[in-house]
């Protein structure tokens, strides 16, 4: 099973995790691997956490992984990559976007926002630390930030040899294509 | 063409293979996008019933009209539609019927962990569970051959992992089965005592039949590799098992779980020295394999509670861990899911949430979040409907104790039109002093925005008359309904008043559209839905708190620095506005100089 990659991305509803697993998916498709991939609806998506989880390789059985069994660990806020890094193989890589959404207890003032995740990150596993957020805004839609961090994960596992643009391409509103496109290429520069 | 697709879009795709003319269903996560996948089949007359019993006994009337059909439903939903399916076991079909039931282990979206595969022996209906989207899409169109040749309707068994997994199908081309010819079928069709007695001599008979098929059918097939341990497995647990045991296992995994292929499980498990049954919730298979005086392994090992994954089942098995790393939990806060911005429900629950001595039950939608902090305006959540029935019973126990306590009843549009009708039919027959509070945002809001009967558009994206819930409420014989715009706390507020002091049943109807719907034109034309902003005037904020209390996604609060809204999210709603007691939330372009 050594051969099958886990990829898991965790991020708060609303922020385009499922859309960018299934360009991932759809371009890991094409490159001609087995892919499984799988996501949560519902109830989560009311600005909870959210996950899906991408697994590619020869023969994919489970769609699902159990814990610390991600090869990489994409969190599209701060404070998820904490909640999520159970499910990280200690060998494995941490790509975590700059950007943190308070949740419900911290809008209310019940909780603070935990200071210092990105540091502890860093001690516990590979941590790269990607300004996704800042990237967007400069390009002007701060809903590409998804595809920045697209561009990270691609550089990060060396799947540079894939057919991306096509896949971005399939998955996004030809009006919007060219800013993904430039977001996809500046993730890869982070 | 290969692609890769969800069960859920994979199940349509089979139905649309197999020939089905006909679909319908009640949303319902995990199994709401298999309908929502129909339309763009235009050989299929689809839509969305008001529940799942209607769904179920429109299909039999088409089933029995000749045509094939698929209707699906979450795992609770079977509950609803449970009468009309029993009865249809015995009396057969004409073109083929199935049913999907969607499962939800791990609970993402469901108020129970039922497991419906006993519903397949319950109502005497043979039973698939494929484990992956090829499968369904596959066995799907096996089913139908099934519910046709042995004349009897099918249980197609999926759950979460299943639905919402994209895996790789190879599709194929429609087969035209067309529709069968009908005939006035007395002795068949009508379900009278005499005749039931019959067909329940011929379903037992058809069932020995279906068990034969059983053992030999490639929904049921043997991975001999050279092992000790034998696994009999079926559904998504396969693949988990598959994962942890590799080549180091032989499998019989089964597609057609009941009637099981007592044969081939005697045959198989005579091989091995161990045999584990993995599967997931309950010890279904594993009940039935022990009746055959054979020694497995199964729920005292692996939970009954909970979904699986590979990490369970290795860990249950095997005993072993796998390394992980340890979460700082003073790293994490819980990110519970909230009322969106803007969200309609939020005003009538934040003036509720301020109410002392009110018993609110609720039900389930969006506004179940009406019970989370800091609103916490809820006393209960059980089935779609109890919103208003259970009132009436809380009002009834009241009345005969004295106490004083207002009863409110809450449910959405959808779940009105569900179930909810009927349970305040019982509120005006049975006369308790119950308020019901219906909250029509104009769409069926939690599972992702469907058409109802009251939005005035079906599934196929036809237009449909209107339902006035209010017209409904009238018939109903209620003589004080008020309709208010939630958004607008003073006229909210009045309304909860008025009502308090009425002593007969009475209805609130919280009219206003969804903040994350797409809006139809009638919706533009009957409400101002121009997105407004708002903001906090940090000079005037007392950091008194009252605009965190409406728990608003947009709304952060700081010891310092007081209130703040994030202008990119909101949508201004105003419910703030109305709510701060210093004037301190103003709209954006007309602050106070
Ligand atoms: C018997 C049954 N069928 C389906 C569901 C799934 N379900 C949960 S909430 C909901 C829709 C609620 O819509 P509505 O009442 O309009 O409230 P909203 O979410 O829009 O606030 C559905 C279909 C369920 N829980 N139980």
């Amino acid at each position: 099973m050594s051969k099958v990659k886990n990829i898991l991305l965790v991020g708060v509803g609303g922020q385009g995790t499922i859309l960018t697993s299934k360009i991932l998916s759809t371009a890991l498709l094409d490159a001609g691997y087995d892919v499984k991939m799988s996501e949560v609806h519902g109830m989560a998506q009311r600005g909870g956490s959210v996950t899906t989880q991408v697994r590619y390789g020869e023969k994919v059985y489970s769609p699902i992984i159990g814990k610390g069994q991600a090869d990489i660990l994409v969190s599209f806020e701060v404070m998820e990559a904490m909640r999520w890094i159970d499910y990280l193989n200690p060998d494995g890589d941490i790509i975590v976007n700059n950007y943190s959404i308070n949740s419900a207890p911290i809008l209310s003032g019940k909780a603070e926002y935990p200071s210092g995740i990105l540091e502890e990150l860093s001690k516990k596993a590979k941590t790269k630390v990607v300004d996704a957020f800042k990237t967007a805004e400069e390009l002007g839609n701060i809903k590409v930030q998804n595809i920045v961090l697209l561009g990270a994960l691609v550089k990060k596992f060396k799947l540079d040899d894939i057919n991306w643009e096509e896949a971005i391409k399939n998955n996004v509103k030809p009006k919007f294509l060219e800013i993904n496109l430039k977001a996809f290429e500046s993730g890869k520069e982070l | 063409m290969k692609e890769l697709l969800t069960g859920n879009e994979a199940i349509a795709r089979g139905a649309y293979e197999a020939g089905v003319e006909f679909a319908a269903a009640y949303p319902g996560t995990p199994s709401t996008e298999i309908l929502e996948n129909i339309p763009k089949y235009k050989e299929i007359y689809c839509e969305w019933a008001p529940n799942e019993k209607v769904s179920v006994e429109v299909s039999v009337g088409a089933s029995m009209a000749g045509a094939r059909v698929l209707t699906a439903m979450k795992h609770v939903g079977m509950n609803v539609a449970a009468d009309p399916l029993f009865t249809y076991a015995y009396l057969g079909v004409n073109g083929g019927f199935v049913i999907v039931s969607a499962d939800d282990p791990g609970m993402h979206s469901s108020q129970n962990e039922q497991d419906n595969r006993y519903y397949a022996r319950h109502a005497k209906m043979p039973l698939i569970e494929p484990s992956d989207s090829q499968e369904a899409k596959d066995f799907i169109i096996e089913a139908y051959d099934i519910s046709e040749k042995y004349d009897v309707p099918v249980l197609f068994r999926i759950t979460t992992r299943i639905c919402h997994s994209k895996t790789i199908v190879e599709l194929g081309e429609r087969k035209n089965v067309g529709v069968k010819a009908y005939s006035r079928n007395i002795e068949k069709f009508v379900a009278t005592p005499a005749r039931a007695k019959v067909h329940h001599y011929e379903l037992e008979e058809k069932l020995k039949k279906l068990e034969e098929y059983s053992n030999t059918t490639f929904l049921n097939k043997e991975e001999i590799n050279d092992s000790e341990i034998g696994i009999i497995t079926s559904g998504i647990s396969y693949n988990y098992a598959r994962e942890v045991f590799g080549d180091s296992a032989s499998y019989l995994k089964l597609g057609f779980t009941f009637p099981i292929p007592k044969e081939k499980i005697i045959n198989f498990s005579k091989k091995f020295k161990t045999i584990y049954v993995i599967e997931e919730n309950e010890p279904f298979l594993e009940t039935e394999i022990k009746a055959l005086g054979i020694n497995v392994i199964g729920k005292e090992k692996i939970p009954i509670c909970d979904e699986l994954n590979p990490d369970i089942v290795r860990e249950a098995l095997l005993g072993e861990k796998t390394d992980r790393i340890e979460i700082v939990k003073e790293k994490v806060v819980s990110r519970p899911p909230t009322l969106c911005s803007g969200c309609p429900h939020r005003g009538i629950f934040f003036e509720l949430s301020k109410r002392k001595d009110t018993v609110i039950t609720g039900d389930i939608g969006c506004y179940t979040l009406g019970s989370a902090e800091p609103l916490n305006a809820m006393d209960s959540v059980v089935c779609m409907g109890a919103g208003i029935s259970a009132a009436h019973g809380f009002a009834k126990v009241f009345e005969k104790t004295g106490r004083k306590t207002k009863v409110f009843g809450i449910v959405g549009d959808s779940t009105f039109f569900h179930s909810g009708m009927t349970s305040l039919l019982d509120i005006v027959y049975n006369n308790s002093n119950v308020c019901s509070i219906i909250l029509d945002n104009r769409i069926t809001g939690m599972t992702g925005h469907q058409e109802n009967p009251g939005t005035g558009y079906t599934l196929m994206g036809e237009k449909a008359p209107v339902v006035s819930i209010e017209k409904i409420c009238e018939a109903m014989g209620i003589k004080n309904i008020t309709v208010i715009n939630p958004n607008n706390l003073t006229e909210t507020k009045n309304a909860l008043n008025f009502h308090t002091e009425l002593n007969e049943p009475s209805v609130i109807i919280a009219k206003w559209p969804c903040a994350l719907k797409r809006f139809s034109e009638e919706d533009k034309k009957q409400f101002d839905l121009s997105v407004k902003k708002y903001k906090v005037n940090p000079d005037k904020c007392k950091k008194c708190r009252m605009c965190t209390k409406t728990g608003c996604p947009s709304i952060s609060f700081d010891k310092e620095k007081g209130a703040s809204i994030d202008i990119n999210t909101c949508i201004g709603c105003s419910v703030c506005y109305q709510a701060c007691p210093f004037g301190a939330i103003e709209k954006v372009g007309e602050e106070n100089v």
